[in-house]
């Protein structure tokens, strides 16, 4: 699993933020877009695409996507 | 004159069960207010026959069996983006509670209810809606307001298909719209011959509007969800019963 490709599977969870925007610094939680919904999406992505459990402490405990991205490479 | 604000100009539509009942009807009327049809459906001369009758140009149907999960992937892969989506494919068997089997009520969930919500959920997944759609589900009065002998596989597979529209309406806010029709008894082909004719003569007397509904009156009633008349209604299941559940 590489960052890009992880970065490309968190895009595809939102409607109107291009991927453009979402470089491994961003704050995703500070994205307009950003919603409960979207949080629970991820939650999904990584289940389906990585085989891994992410619990909402991950989310909580993530600032950047990067963040996010050490999160799921940790429980491979 | 040209005031319409029912108007589907510019939009192009979904519509599933499209062979025929309903799903004919509604294409029929999608057709004459501008949309652009996909028609799909099992039953191919059926579709052929509802695209023969379709004003405008730029229609389409594919055939497809939506209660295969390959047939689904390939149907939306195939899809333009849509402005609208109209699940409307239904089937029922009238069987009293203990002649319930497990061959007869898969089938009818699978149709009713599993399809209409792998469709859902893969239309979602690859984005095919714009922002501003609108989702119509023909779900019934029976099962979520009424109960009738030999009905209750349908009205599960109904009452199941209502929740999963609220949820639809919820997650897809703000960005799309989704609602349902609740028709009463429709003259379609849906329920066979599985009643006599003085068996629905007796039936059509508990209607206050004394008689079944025609494809055509639930069709106008999805025009208006699909419009954007009603672009302030999400999650609203819009009774279409001739007056059947005032009783």
């Amino acid at each position: 699993m590489d960052i890009k490709d992880f970065i490309e599977k968190f895009a595809e969870q939102f409607d109107d933020t291009p991927i453009e925007n979402l470089t491994a610094e961003v704050r995703f939680k500070e994205l307009d877009e950003w919603s409960s919904l979207i949080a629970l999406s991820v939650i999904a992505m990584a289940d389906e695409e990585y085989n891994v459990t992410l619990v909402a402490t991950d989310i909580r405990n993530s600032e950047t996507i990067e963040d996010l991205f050490n999160a799921v490479q940790s429980k491979l | 004159m040209a005031y319409n604000p029912f108007t589907l100009e510019g939009k192009t539509i979904l519509v599933t069960g499209a062979a025929g009942g309903i799903g004919r009807a509604t294409s029929i009327e999608c057709a004459k207010l501008g949309a652009k049809l996909v028609l799909t459906d099992i039953n191919e001369a059926g579709l052929q026959e509802t695209l023969s009758s379709l004003e405008g140009v730029g229609h389409e149907f594919k055939v497809a069996d939506l209660t295969s999960q390959d047939a689904l992937d390939t149907l939306v892969a195939e899809l333009p983006l849509l402005d609208g989506f109209v699940s409307n494919a239904g089937v029922t068997k009238p069987t009293p509670v203990k002649f319930i089997n497990n061959t007869d009520l898969e089938r009818i969930m699978s149709i009713n209810t599993f399809a209409p919500i792998y469709l859902t959920q893969r239309l979602l997944k690859k984005k095919k809606f714009n922002s501003g759609a609108s989702l119509v589900f023909t779900v019934s009065i029976g099962g979520v307001y009424t109960t009738a002998p030999g009905n209750a596989m349908y009205g599960a597979s109904k009452g199941a298909l209502q929740v999963f529209v609220r949820n639809v309406a919820l997650e897809g806010a703000p960005r799309i719209r989704c609602n349902s029709v609740n028709p009463g008894m429709v003259n379609t082909n849906l329920a066979g011959r599985s009643y006599s004719d003085e068996d629905k003569a007796k039936d059509m007397e508990t209607y206050p509007m004394k008689r079944y509904g025609e494809p055509r009156d639930v069709a106008l009633a999805i025009v208006y969800l699909l419009s954007d008349a009603s672009s302030w209604v999400t999650g609203h299941s819009l009774i279409i019963d001739g007056g059947k559940t005032l009783y």
